[in-house]
């Protein structure tokens, strides 16, 4: 793992109308960490994931993305930013109108400008990656939810994202489903991929996570390894946490 | 009643094919530009500004609250006094794809809203703009659930050219009505014109079908 920082986001801060939905959340992010935001529902945690994005644009704090801070009133400068910024759903949100490979060719052709050609080309490599390559002329409505999660990754990983955040990638997914989603994520972790994830799946979060990030009421509270904070003999929020979702 | 052949082949049907082509000159560019101005206005309504908004809906209340018969007898008698003179062809067709493109916002607009967020935020996240994300997302699932409401629409518009015969333009029912105080021949004239009607609507039906059939796409429209 490189030293080489690739995002900065400082006192991102949120406020619907009295309420605080992000309070002074920073996040630093070097090349191929993955981090995992964890904590209650209602802590913020889509919420932070999506400010990350820009898809809800934050009322305080700044972010830089590969040295060069994000203008965030330039609605072309947003646009850049994205592409470059992948995200993940928990509910795939797969454009219903195309099949399988076209919802991953589109952006390809539409935003990054590619040939009908070069963007059908990378969608199918991208689909046999995730291992879709059957499915590739099918509908949302006619694939599994482990299926449109994985096109889903497909679609993001096209547009060859600096980033890739994850909101509660497998939340939605049948139990027996949720194995063939972690192991795109596991195999993305070990090309080098830089991710943020918001999960529950504690035992995959111990195994891989890089750092794990506990927010509760819009607020981060603890951050550290997997080890400081879950290790043997520690008491922390996370820990308490992690024993309470366990014991379920 | 026996059917008179030689009326019918004689002065009948000459005369309603004649008024058919007027019809279907007035109502096929009527359906077409009316339909598509019926997309911008919907768009219009939907993603414009506050202004470009409150004047889409003021258009489109007016439209749709004055019967289309003064909108053309307006059209075509009450502009000249101001020096807008149109001759009774335009007139109508000008009426018309008002009046549809109205109604066809309003169908437009309603399957515009029924696009869920998450499209919109997927197509966002993948660093679509504004436009593209319209273009590309909201539209063509937007047209899937509108089809059948414009389709609907068009079959009024069939219907309602009849009104053209208002302004002396010399369409299906003009020529029909012609006919009748000619000849007498109510029943035969009315009858055969409303087959014709009917037949054009059945035309209209069976290729809105499948236009429908032709756009479906498995689990869309069940949602």
């Amino acid at each position: 793992m490189s030293d080489e920082q690739i995002l900065l986001a400082e006192h991102i801060g949120l406020r619907v109308g009295d309420k605080i939905i992000l309070d002074d959340c920073s996040l630093s992010l070097k090349k191929g960490e993955l981090k995992v935001l964890i904590g209650p529902s209602g802590a913020g945690k889509s919420t932070f994931l999506q400010c990350l994005n820009l898809l809800q644009t934050p009322d305080t704090g700044s972010i830089t993305l590969e040295g060069h801070p994000l203008d965030m009133k330039k609605p072309r400068a947003l646009c850049d930013y994205r592409t470059k910024v992948g995200m993940i759903f928990q509910d795939f949100k797969l454009f219903d109108h195309l099949t399988a490979i076209d919802n991953v060719s589109i952006a390809l052709k539409k935003v990054k400008g590619l040939s009908e050609k070069n963007a059908r080309q990378r969608a199918e490599t991208e689909l046999d990656r995730v291992n879709l390559t059957d499915q590739a002329t099918l509908y949302p409505a006619q694939l599994s939810g482990g299926q449109k999660q994985r096109v889903a990754f497909a679609r993001a990983l096209a547009m060859d994202p600096l980033i890739l955040l994850l909101d509660e990638p497998t939340s939605a997914l049948d139990p027996e489903l949720v194995g063939e989603v972690l192991q795109v994520i596991r195999d993305l972790s070990s090309r080098g991929m830089t991710m943020v994830m918001a999960t529950h799946q504690m035992d995959f979060i111990r195994q891989i996570a890089s750092e794990i990030i506990f927010m509760e009421h819009g607020r981060i509270l603890e951050q550290g390894n997997p080890e400081t904070l879950l290790g043997d003999g520690i008491q922390s929020r996370t820990k308490q946490f992690y024993t309470s979702l366990a014991s379920v | 009643m026996i059917i008179d052949v030689a009326f019918l082949e004689a002065d009948l049907l000459p005369a309603l094919n004649r008024g058919l082509q007027v019809s279907l000159a007035l109502i096929i560019p009527a359906s077409v530009i009316g339909f598509f101005c019926g997309i911008l206005l919907g768009c219009a309504r939907t993603f414009g500004s506050p202004l470009v908004k409150r004047a889409g809906d003021a258009f489109t209340a007016l439209v749709r609250g004055v019967p289309l018969a003064i909108q053309l007898l307006f059209i075509y008698y009450a502009l000249p006094k101001i020096g807008i003179y149109f001759d009774p062809f335009f007139a109508a067709l000008l009426s018309f794809i008002i009046c549809t493109s109205a109604y066809q916002s309003e169908y437009v607009r309603g399957a515009l809203l029924s696009i869920r967020k998450g499209q919109i935020l997927a197509a966002k996240a993948l660093g679509f703009t504004n436009v593209q994300t319209i273009l590309w997302i909201i539209i063509p699932q937007a047209a899937r659930r509108a089809l059948p409401g414009c389709g609907n629409e068009i079959i009024y518009l069939i219907k309602y050219s009849s009104l053209a015969y208002l302004v002396t333009c010399m369409e299906l029912m003009g020529e029909g009505k012609v006919v009748a105080s000619d000849t007498f021949r109510f029943m035969e004239v009315f009858f055969t014109v409303g087959l014709y009607y009917l037949a054009m609507v059945s035309v209209a039906s069976i290729l809105l079908h499948w236009l429908e059939k032709k756009a479906h796409i498995p689990g869309f429209s069940a949602r």
